[in-house]
């Protein structure tokens, strides 16, 4: 499984780095997304810093649907999915590779837009572990439920569409757990967000387990 | 070992709720090859299909290299390399990590995967400039042997090739049709459907007749059997193999 998993992430990764389209797309995409929560909030600085967290995240959820398509719309041109069935690979390894390729390039993207936040809404790092730890956790849920409602979505013709209907809400747990971690990280609420950290690994936990337990069924459904 | 290579008995399979498969019967012993004819829609692409554990079928017996296709349809398909209608290549990858990718998927390790990657690309004729292009600059044909290649690195032990030709200029269909004999010879089985009978008769043991989504008819191929069977015994060019073509029934 581990060995298939490896084989599957790193083919991903390399289609990812030669056609650059998280760089030249995805990246630039998220910025925007920042720069117009900007506009929206009239560019209120002090506004803006106390939101940040959400907007943050708001902003890694819309590229993270945007990571899983892209990963799913590999395996849709040419019959990759057929190609990649009728490799003899272990489910469980296709599940993990497509989720720590994903993980891998949303984790660049939220370095990105952590800068961006730095930057455009003047937010400072009050405890960076927290802030890092909620960032893996969340990375790992995000990815992990990207790809197993990717596959679901991925043989129907309105999957693009269909895709964050079904994701965003599945997601929003992990969307007011890291936002809520990350206020503490920031400065912007007092503790320091363990139990939000608690829920974003047992939602990770959740899905990759379900990944490991049902990809293989969803993948020859779909 | 033993026993056929493809048994399947009144083999049901359903796409999209519609019966393409409907009750098809087909023995192909191994080592054998076999041309699949018959009309658009016949059902030769959802055969070859089911055969490789793509297509799950859901009512009769199918068997293939010995595994229940109808208990574990995944069982098989390390063992079993498809040619279908696209080639299942990834547009950014390089020709070269394309073969290498399905050599290791498939269970190569070491230097065994290089090795098996470059007798593929050889073989192919892809390589210098050509090994190191990305899938997607390559023309429908060129993308065609990178397919091909991949087949020939998994070295499968049963070749399932739909339309093969297509695509292919003349020189390539005839290093096609020499990769199925060396397949052949090395003990591989092979299954061909395609309209270009005359081509394909010469590379089969047997032609095999699909129509409405069932085995309607099985008989010697006209030039590499040549009214011989696998077995060195002489039959009739033409005649009906017993026990081969078991089903006739149509779909309803």
């Amino acid at each position: 499984m581990w060995r298939d998993a490896l084989l599957v992430a790193g083919k991903d990764l390399r289609i990812e780095a030669r056609s650059r389209v998280a760089t030249n797309q995805v990246a630039p995409y998220a910025l925007v997304v920042l720069l117009l929560f900007g506009f929206a909030f009239d560019a209120d600085r002090e506004l803006l810093t106390r939101a940040a967290p959400g907007l943050y995240w708001v902003a890694v959820l819309l590229c993270s649907l945007l990571a899983v398509q892209r990963s799913f719309a590999l395996e849709a041109a040419d019959g990759a999915r057929d190609g990649l069935r009728l490799a003899g690979l272990d489910p469980a390894g296709i599940f993990l590779g497509k989720a720590a390729a994903v993980a891998v390039v949303l984790a660049g993207l939220e370095v990105l837009l952590g800068g961006g936040i730095v930057v455009l809404y003047g937010t400072g790092v009050h405890h960076p572990l927290t802030l890092v730890v909620t960032a893996l956790a969340a990375t790992a849920g995000l990815a992990a439920a990207g790809v197993v409602y990717g596959i679901m979505a991925a043989g129907l013709r309105v999957r693009e569409t269909l895709l964050p209907l079904l994701v965003l809400p599945v997601v929003a747990p992990v969307l007011l757990a890291a936002t809520q971690a990350w206020r503490s990280a920031l400065g912007l609420a007092p503790g320091d967000g363990g139990r939000w950290l608690g829920l974003l690994a047992a939602f990770a936990a959740i899905y990759l387990t379900l990944g490991v337990l049902g990809f293989g069924t969803l993948l020859e459904d779909a | 070992m033993s026993g056929p290579a493809i048994d399947l008995v009144g083999a049901v399979a359903l796409s999209g709720g519609f019966p393409v498969l409907a009750g098809a019967d087909l023995r192909v012993e191994r080592g054998e090859v076999v041309a699949l004819a018959g009309a658009n829609g016949a059902g030769k692409t959802s055969l070859l299909r089911a055969c490789a554990g793509l297509l799950r079928v859901v009512r009769g017996r199918a068997e293939v290299l010995g595994a229940d296709l109808v208990a574990e349809p995944r069982a098989v398909r390390r063992r079993v390399g498809l040619l279908g209608h696209t080639g299942g290549l990834y547009d950014d990858l390089r020709v070269r990590e394309q073969v290498e990718f399905a050599v290791r998927a498939a269970g190569g390790r070491g230097g065994a995967v290089a090795e098996r990657a470059d007798a593929a690309l050889v073989a192919l004729g892809l390589t210098g400039r050509l090994a190191t292009t990305s899938v997607a600059g390559l023309s429908a044909g060129q993308r065609r042997r990178v397919a091909l290649a991949v087949l020939v690195a998994r070295d499968p032990e049963l070749w399932l090739l739909d339309e093969p030709h297509a695509g292919l200029d003349a020189e390539h269909r005839d290093l096609l049709d020499g990769i199925v004999r060396a397949a052949a010879a090395g003990g591989a089985t092979v299954v061909i459907a395609s309209h270009e009978l005359d081509r394909v008769a010469a590379l089969a043991d047997r032609r095999v007749t699909v129509a409405g989504g069932v085995v309607t008819a099985s008989s010697a191929a006209d030039a590499r059997g040549a009214g011989t069977r696998t077995d060195g015994t002489a039959e009739p060019g033409g005649a009906t193999r017993p026990g081969v073509a078991r089903g006739t029934s149509h779909v309803a």
